[in-house]
């Protein structure tokens, strides 16, 4: 049974290297942050392989499975899977250590490069360098868009729905917060009505071969 | 108050924020719009700033913007704020999301909000790349930009480049074009 170590664990007290842990589990994490340019899904092979290769917390099944789980809830799958991996090794203090861990140095590193841009955005060398990083953000939030559309949107349907959403955040003011929880109750009316009329029903693309595995997890929901 | 504010307000992006990182920014700009945080132009600024930074783009965005608001309490309020849905949602429901995770009824859900989520990555890309409007288009400024990031494109997308180095690659070709 999954997690029954880190049920145990959280409701009693903590084992004697309790302490030991919640350390080693800030540590990994705390290194894989400042690593991780481009986002969460770069985070992905250094948190498999210091928890599956180098320490052996976690078998490489489960590790998959907790990474498809971590991709798919709400945030970042980085941070899903630091307290997911913390809280299957040491329970709720696992959990909040390895989220410590991993959200501390990128917090720091945001603030040594806003006093920077701070101190020298006048300079017409920084804002002309900042003009073109502002280009590879472009660049970087369309790849995230092309990857995330090439694994969903793979039959008729999926494609107006994501067009129909588009126009709407274009043209009306609406809080995205409602496309958002919008999007989980369509996909099963949807769901419902392709049954009820007998259409063929697929909800997920067909993977081929395991050679997209990592752009596969990246975007995973 | 202006704490609370910027708290809540990450808190809930941080509870819907399937997708990661950049389908998060849309809803950042709409709450940042709504209670008059920054403007338009200071937000592009801040969130190709938190772009360039390691890490999620989304919890480096709430950082910047909390501290540009309320100063250190509020980068850390807000950075508190969306993190926590997922260590809350990770420990109240760990156990559920394994045995939920293969059930039809999400996969159900998920073949509607995949689409969703791929839309607002979409319009983030579009309202960066034109950032004051359509107008934005008639400016050699915006299409030597967008030339930039096309090319960023394709790096990685064709070349598999390292974000790292494609980001220190830009920023030199801002210098040589700007």
């Amino acid at each position: 049974m999954l997690f029954s170590t880190a049920r145990t664990d959280s409701t009693s007290q903590p084992p004697a290297r309790g302490l030991a842990m919640w350390i080693d589990l800030f540590w990994v994490f705390f290194k894989i942050g400042p690593a991780t340019f481009g986002g969460g899904y770069a985070m992905i092979p250094m948190i498999e392989r210091e928890v599956v290769e180098r320490r052996g917390w976690i078998e490489q099944d489960e590790m998959n499975d907790l990474l498809s789980v971590a991709g798919s809830a709400p945030g970042g799958v980085g941070v899903n899977a630091s307290a997911f991996v913390g809280y299957r090794m040491a329970g709720v203090t696992g959990a909040i250590a390895a989220t410590l861990g991993i959200t501390l140095p990128t917090f720091l590193i945001v603030f040594v490069l806003s006093l920077f841009y701070s101190l020298f955005h006048d300079q017409p060398k920084v804002q002309a360098a900042f003009q073109g990083i502002k280009g590879a953000v472009i660049g970087l939030i369309a790849v995230a868009a092309y990857r995330m559309g090439k694994s969903s949107l793979f039959d008729r349907t999926t494609m107006i729905v994501a067009a129909v959403a588009l126009m709407i955040l274009l043209l009306t003011g609406l809080n995205p917060i409602f496309l958002i929880l919008s999007g989980l109750v369509i996909g099963l009316l949807i769901i419902r009505v392709k049954k009820a009329l007998g259409l063929r029903i697929r909800t997920e693309k067909e993977r081929g071969s395991g050679k997209d595995n990592t752009t596969y997890i990246e975007y995973y929901i | 108050m202006l704490l609370w504010q910027l708290f809540i307000s990450f808190l809930k992006i941080g509870f819907v924020s399937f997708g990661g990182g950049y389908a998060v920014i849309p809803l950042i700009q709409h709450d940042s719009e709504q209670y008059g945080w920054m403007a338009a132009e200071p937000f592009r600024q801040t969130v190709s700033l938190a772009g360039m930074a390691p890490g999620s783009i989304a919890t480096n965005s709430a950082t910047l913007i909390g501290y540009q608001v309320a100063g250190i309490p509020g980068a850390a309020m807000a950075t508190l704020g969306i993190v926590l849905p997922s260590l809350v949602l990770v420990i109240t429901l760990a156990g559920l999301f394994y045995r939920l995770h293969g059930s039809q009824v999400v996969k159900s859900s998920f073949y509607g909000l995949r689409p969703i989520v791929t839309g607002l990555i979409a319009y983030a890309a579009i309202h960066f790349g034109l950032g004051s409007g359509w107008s934005a288009l008639s400016e050699l400024t915006t299409w030597l930009t967008l030339l930039i990031g096309a090319a960023v494109f394709v790096a990685i997308v064709r070349y598999k480049a390292h974000p790292l180095l494609v980001i220190l690659g830009s920023a030199v070709m801002g210098i040589v074009l700007f």
